[in-house]
């Protein structure tokens, strides 16, 4: 078995994937990446299925020695990058050879920079994937002297760039109602919409605090609610009426009630604004939900043929005789002959 | 469904969206032996129609939640056949599900292990002799799953058993605590703080990744806490090492 050896890791990173669905009523929830944007844009730029495990580095980069040749790519939250001390793109594919050392440093904007290796990380899957779910206690973040092993890759090229959407500096999140938001009266709901908050210091894979100054939203009966179920996104408010934002590690079920639910497509937003990034809430409804949700679907589709070549200042290449400047003409190549599929 | 029912609970059964892909079927507002039932009967019905686009289902104390992909079917689709289901007949007077089993879990109450057993008799209003001859003899039902992986809510106790949370929380109790408040146990699946009362310790874990069947427990399963010496559990805590802590399973004849 060969992969990519940690010499050197942040405090969080774990290897992720699209988690598992399907265990809610086992009291396990789905877990997977923060950013499910970020696994596909890995995915498109090496050509492969976005189902495939990828290194989630919350915060911290680290050290990594390939030992085998391999194709990685960088994706979400833009960290510092090098391969054996020449800074490389972020939001791009590159060749990393056996003996190459890939530093990554601390994240410049955002929370959860990706890691993707060629072929995926092939690390044993437990019900059904690769996801560690720290709250399950299933799997454990990554550390010095691990491996991480390299699953087959079908090849392709490397030194493509994805132009991305900026999600990493906060923003404004949809909101649909739930069966819980009849619980907060019209004034409560209308405060809430029309609050600026920030993310505060408590954020994690389960979920992410957001502030503002002033009263908190407490529903109109907070406590003696059942507990029920929760679906990522959901805001809950705590005890003093503070809201969470839940993502892909959260219980399944709890007794704080929920003003709303953040809309799938707007959670990476969630997930990647850092601590003190500007945040409103914005309910819309039903169909303006769906609506954005199809508009995303078909950003996700159109993916796997938005890498480019990678525009490089001469100056910025140390040897520039190394590069394999043909990979331009192939790419271009391929914008000719997208009917034929996968022809990487 | 009759008229007297209904008189007892108005607004129910209801459906409700949960976010963009869910819909929640709510029996009560309130945790009673009959909502359960009926979420738990309604459930099965529902699995059973393997219906295009319902993604999986789930039951709460007193309710059921689907999740569907929005592609496949829209939320009003899953609403008119839900409400279809409902009315086909009384499901606060369903029985319970099929294939359900018994657990007798070995369990020492009190002790250093156990440390809250004493007050939460005393706050019963009961001897701690009493106590462990009344919590080791109650078949208490998994009513839900929740919180974390495999980990159940069981009831009902005795109405003598309905104390309220403790204001402060208890900062640590371990994997297989079995704590108390609100006519409910709930046995731990990892090391957590608690507002429930730890009167028991099992070596039982609700949750074992890796094996062949990880989820040791399901909605409509029942439990004993059969009452132990702590010597006597030691060794069964030594001895079991497949999770399972000296826990007999037998199947519930229907």
């Amino acid at each position: 078995m060969s992969g990519l050896r940690v010499h050197q890791a942040g405090p969080s990173c774990t290897v992720q994937d699209l988690g598992r669905p399907g265990y809610l009523d086992r009291g396990l929830s789905q877990g997977g990446a923060a950013d499910r944007l970020a696994l596909a844009e890995g995915a498109a730029l090496l050509g492969q299925d976005a189902g495939l495990a990828a290194l989630e580095i919350a915060g911290f980069g680290g050290v990594f020695e390939a030992e085998c040749d391999m194709r990685i790519a960088l994706t979400g939250a833009p960290m510092a990058a090098e391969i054996d001390g020449t800074r490389v793109a972020w939001n791009a594919s590159h060749a990393l050879y056996a003996g190459q050392r890939l530093g990554l440093g601390a994240v410049r904007a955002g929370s959860y920079g990706y890691l993707h290796l060629g072929g995926g990380i092939d690390a044993p899957q437990v019900l059904g994937a690769r996801a560690v779910h720290l709250a399950a206690g299933l799997g454990q973040a990554v550390a010095a002297g691990d491996l991480l092993p390299v699953g087959r890759d079908r090849g392709g090229e490397t030194g493509l760039h994805i132009e991305v959407e900026d999600r990493f500096a906060g923003g404004t999140l949809r909101v649909v109602e739930g069966f819980q938001t009849p619980l907060f009266s019209p004034e409560v709901r209308a405060r809430f919409a029309a609050t600026g908050f920030t993310r505060g210091a408590r954020a994690n894979r389960m979920g992410a605090a957001v502030e503002c100054p002033g009263e908190g939203f407490a529903a109109e009966e907070q406590l003696g609610i059942l507990s029920e179920i929760i679906v990522p996104g959901d805001i809950q408010m705590t005890g003093d009426g503070r809201p969470f934002v839940l993502l892909p590690e959260c219980q399944t079920t709890g007794g704080y009630p929920r003003i709303g639910t953040v809309i799938p497509c707007d959670l990476p937003r969630v997930a990647q604004a850092p601590a003190g990034a500007p945040l409103r809430f914005a309910f819309v409804s039903r169909e303006e939900a769906l609506a954005a949700e199809a508009r995303h679907a078909a950003h996700l589709a159109g993916l796997r043929r938005a890498p480019r070549p990678l525009v490089r200042h001469p100056g910025d290449i140390p040897d520039l005789l190394g590069y394999q400047l043909i990979s331009g003409a192939i790419s271009a190549h391929h914008d000719h002959h997208d009917d034929h599929g996968d022809n990487a | 469904m009759t008229a007297n029912d209904q008189q007892f609970r108005p607004g129910f059964p209801a459906l409700r969206p949960v976010g963009l892909a869910g819909v929640l079927v709510s029996f009560s507002d309130r945790l009673e032996e009959t909502a359960n039932r009926a979420a738990l009967a309604f459930r099965a019905a529902v699995e059973a129609e393997r219906r295009d686009g319902v993604a999986e289902t789930a039951t709460s104390l007193a309710s059921v939640f689907l999740r569907f992909d929005p592609d496949a079917i829209s939320y009003d689709e899953m609403t008119d056949w839900l409400q279809g289901l409902l009315a086909e007949r009384d499901w606060y007077a369903a029985a319970l599900p099929e294939g359900r089993r018994l657990i007798r879990v070995p369990t020492v109450y009190g002790t250093d292990l156990a440390p809250q057993l004493e007050e939460a008799a005393a706050a019963a209003g009961m001897s701690v002799d009493d106590a462990i001859a009344d919590l080791g003899a109650s078949r208490v039902r998994v009513l839900t799953i929740g919180f974390a992986p495999g980990q159940p809510y069981l009831g009902r106790l005795s109405a003598q058993w309905d104390l309220p949370r403790q204001t402060a929380l208890t900062a640590r109790v371990p994997v297989g605590a079995l704590v108390l408040a609100v006519r409910q146990f709930t046995l731990f699946t990892a090391p957590s703080p608690t507002g429930w009362r730890h009167v028991g310790q099992t070596a039982f874990h609700c949750f074992r990744p890796g094996a062949a069947s990880p989820f040791a427990l399901a909605p409509g399963d029942e439990m004993v806490f059969e009452p132990v010496s702590k010597p006597a559990f030691l060794r069964i805590a030594d001895k079991a090492t497949d999770g399972a802590g000296g826990a007999v399973i037998e199947e519930i004849a229907e």
